[in-house]
């Protein structure tokens, strides 16, 4: 009997104490976060979205090695010693036009490993995480500054330059091929053994 | 009275009271339903320290509407070997049976229904169509989880009328009437003269009557709970057992049918509370019209504090719904049978006697 009214006045007690809880949790403020309105406060860290400045890229490839996923792809031309391609931000001369830099974002997998070793800082991780897309083709970014025209036009430019060093050398060997020549290739060929057989170049 | 004024405007008996009985539905149910189950929302979310739907309208104000556009605009779907003709009923009926609850309920001074002398009587008879309506819904179906919701509500409502009726019996023993508008204009004057405070009648007896009085409130408001099937006792649509209960298969209209019953339910459970213990429409404190002068303005005041008690009744069963956990089966059935019906005969019993004496 005694249990009986004990169980009643747990009973009726327990509610109360848990009506008196909730009722002072509905003047705690609310910790919803009106998201597409208020976004969150992310933290300092954080890593989203990969942007590369290409100002100041060099294109010395090093992220592209250093992506665990390969989503990053470079491609360079050599500029000619006569163009000027500027500096980058810390003082690095550059010496590369980046033909292609592309990111597939969606192979992307936020590791971070490309922003390191990076030497002018110039990839790097946003605070934007709002880029879905419809076609998955929409989420390869190009970071290319210069237009398809002018990337033909320095890769035409380096060919020809190419070409030209290669007259030039091609003249220069067969100047000096002319007067030692004689001599010297019926030594080689007898002395050397056959498993040299690039070192005349 | 609006009958008397309705039948000089129409000239028709019939239709004045057609007129009459739909007034309740469309000036108070739909709209109190609406604003009910915003205010579950928020109320919930609150609590849980959430904001809850803050996107329609100012902090979500017109969420209900856009809920109901989007049931209207639902499919109106009958599993293909559910009974029909039951299946279409039940709805129906389950929302007759709530709404005819309120033909007995005095809104205030210039507003009842139906002010009949069995008034209370009358609200738990005609409250057991629902127990049919809602059976019938789980039968008609042909779903295990539905008829599991329907016999579980069946047994739950069966057992918890019991200690309502004799919370109702305890109340005819102490005023001598069921007529909830005899019972609250008794309650008139100061909020002293409310039953939970021992009735209109001074004397050695009123002090007697507040602690027992204050025990068959609790009684007939936690069996009321139970009656409505709210938290701690929804196990008849009880989410993660049974998906939805009774009301599993029921889609569109069908379904905000059954979901406007019960918050229509809600509604008049609190106000019969309220009616029985609270004074009903009076006003605790007397009334403006009176200190003004102007009489037509007591009528709507009464409304107003009729209003203002069944929705604080109506907040306090939201307030339990998300502090209880839900009750089992077995749990419910010994709260009632073997608590609250000995408590009820036992206080029953003593008020019996002090009315006697």
């Amino acid at each position: 009997m005694k249990q009986y009214f004990e169980n009643i006045w747990t009973g009726l007690i327990t509610v109360m104490i848990g009506m008196k809880v909730t009722f002072k949790h509905l003047f705690v403020p609310a910790v919803t976060i009106q998201y597409p309105d208020v976004k969150p406060e992310l933290p300092e860290r954080e890593r989203n979205r990969l942007y590369v400045n290409m100002d100041d890229c060099i294109g010395c490839d090093q992220c592209a090695r250093a992506c665990p996923v390969d989503c990053i792809e470079i491609e360079t031309v050599k500029g000619l010693p006569t163009e000027d391609l500027g500096k980058t931000s810390n003082g690095k001369k550059k010496a590369l036009w980046v033909t292609k830099f592309n990111i597939d974002i969606a192979k992307c997998c936020f590791c971070q490993l490309c922003v390191f070793p990076c030497p002018t800082e110039c990839i790097y991780m946003t605070d934007v995480y709002e880029f879905s897309e419809y076609n998955r083709n929409n989420l390869v970014y190009n970071f290319v500054t210069l237009t398809s025209q002018e990337i033909e036009e320095k890769k035409l430019n380096y060919e020809k330059f190419e070409a030209e060093k290669a007259a030039q050398k091609a003249a220069a060997a067969s100047k000096a091929a002319e007067k030692p020549s004689a001599v010297k290739t019926e030594n080689k060929t007898e002395n050397k053994p056959p498993e040299n057989p690039g070192s005349v170049q | 009275m609006i009958y008397d004024y309705l039948y000089s405007w129409t000239g028709s008996a019939t239709l004045a009271a057609f007129i009459q009985s739909l007034l309740p539905l469309f000036i108070f149910i739909l709209p109190f339903a609406l604003f009910a189950v915003l205010l579950e929302r928020k109320v919930s979310a609150h609590m849980q320290d959430r904001l809850g739907p803050m996107r329609v309208g100012y902090h979500g104000i017109l969420q209900t509407i856009a809920d109901i556009i989007k049931l209207i605009q639902k499919e109106d779907l009958t599993p293909t070997d559910s009974d029909k003709p039951l299946f279409n009923i039940a709805p129906a009926l389950v929302f007759a049976g709530s709404y005819a609850v309120f033909a007995a309920i005095p809104f205030s001074g210039a507003f009842i229904g139906a002010s009949i002398d069995l008034g209370l009587f009358y609200i738990v008879a005609v409250s057991g169509l629902v127990v049919a309506g809602i059976l019938m819904a789980g039968w008609a179906s042909n779903n295990k989880y539905s008829l599991l919701g329907a016999m579980r509500s069946a047994a739950q409502i069966i057992s918890y009328e019991i200690p309502t009726m004799l919370v109702v019996l305890t109340i005819v023993m102490v005023t001598g009437t069921l007529n909830l508008y005899t019972l609250s204009e008794m309650q008139t004057g100061y909020f002293w003269n409310w039953l939970i405070l021992g009735g209109p009648e001074f004397g050695v007896s009123k002090f007697i009557f507040i602690p027992l009085m204050i025990i068959s409130f609790v009684v007939i408001y936690i069996s009321t709970l139970a009656e409505v099937n709210r938290t701690p006792f929804d196990i008849p649509e009880a989410e993660s057992e049974l998906v939805a209960g009774y009301h599993t298969e029921y889609s569109g209209m069908k379904f905000a049918m059954f979901f406007l019953s019960e918050y229509a339910n809600m509604f008049a459970v609190s106000a019969i509370v309220s009616a029985v213990f609270f004074g009903g429409y009076q006003s605790p404190f007397g009334y403006l019209g009176n200190t003004l002068g102007i009489p037509w303005l007591i009528p709507i005041e009464q409304f107003i504090w009729f209003t203002a008690k069944g929705l604080f009744f109506v907040f306090v069963q939201m307030w339990l719904r998300w502090t209880l956990p839900r009750l089992r089966v077995d749990q419910l059935m010994a709260l009632c049978w073997k608590y609250l019906i000995p408590i009820a005969f036992v206080n029953l019993l003593i008020i019996g006697l002090i009315t006697v004496l």
